[in-house]
């Protein structure tokens, strides 16, 4: 049963995934994103992995899509995106790329298939994951702390400028 | 929740399945924002692989790695996105090709 929720949860975050990619308009593309981030909660979830799930979520389909989706609005992308989208996606542009993924896949499969690894096992509930991340893990917090602030001043420095342009222009 | 049986290799497949897709797209796509989307699709995947690693062996590092890939896509994609704005109103497209002004 759970078996079966999980090839179906892979295969709907494939599609998903390869629709992000191929999609001409940034917004529908966007909603795919967010089907393929669902899809890999699901499949989280089947993991045992429960507060990965709940984060892959709250965080991923939640903050960073909302996020892309400003931008996009700001853009004010429209029908002339689309065309312009359809020009730069020549017919046979994507044969090169596609046979280099191919043989990289090709490579994986391989590996893959030639190790014993066995199943994928147990449950790991969110009060174990805490006590490592505060515990021995609690430098790598800090980082991604300081990461976090960095992101915060530049993101910040990057769009006044853009908001304090576009304010003269109007004016 | 009783643990699963799924088979490894199957886990690690779909994160090489998806990891390639996001791949062509960032090989593929012109756009920015799409070059990030198929970013963020990579970033998934990497974090499928060590969630699944995290449950085949019982330990929580698996997860805590996910979290630290979380953290880093945030953090990429505000920057990321405040780059776009400005590539867009520099050179009012969102070619990444156009932004090519540093080839001497």
């Amino acid at each position: 049963m759970e078996l079966t929720l999980f090839y179906i949860a892979a295969a709907v975050a494939i599609a998903a995934a390869a629709l992000v990619v191929t999609r001409l308009n940034a917004a529908h593309a966007l909603v795919w994103l967010v089907v393929a981030l669902l899809a890999i909660a699901v499949i989280f979830f089947l993991l045992g992995a429960p507060f990965a799930a709940a984060l892959e979520i709250v965080i991923y389909a939640g903050a960073i899509v909302v996020l892309f989706l400003f931008v996009v609005m700001m853009l004010n992308l429209g029908r002339r995106s689309i065309t312009r989208e359809r020009l730069w996606l020549e017919p046979g542009m994507w044969i090169g790329p596609a046979i280099l993924t191919a043989i990289l896949f090709g490579e994986m499969i391989f590996l893959i298939a030639s190790s014993d690894t066995g199943d994928a096992g147990s449950p790991i509930g969110p009060k174990a994951v805490g006590e490592a991340l505060f515990g021995q893990y609690l430098l790598a917090v800090e980082l991604a702390a300081m990461l976090l602030l960095a992101a915060l001043v530049g993101a910040y420095h990057l769009g006044r400028r853009y908001l304090r342009d576009r304010r003269e222009e109007a004016s | 929740m009783t643990s699963l049986a799924v088979p490894m290799e199957h886990v690690l497949l779909i994160a090489a399945v998806l990891f390639l897709i996001g791949f062509a797209g960032v090989l593929v796509r012109r756009n920015v924002i799409f070059l990030l989307m198929s970013l963020e699709i990579m970033m998934n995947a990497c974090g499928l692989a060590f969630v699944a690693a995290g449950a085949k062996w019982g330990q929580p590092d698996g997860q805590i790695m996910f979290m630290l890939i979380l953290a880093i896509a945030a953090a990429e994609v505000a920057v990321a996105l405040g780059l776009v704005l400005q590539l867009e109103r520099r050179f009012d497209t969102l070619d990444v090709d156009a932004a090519s002004e540093l080839n001497g």
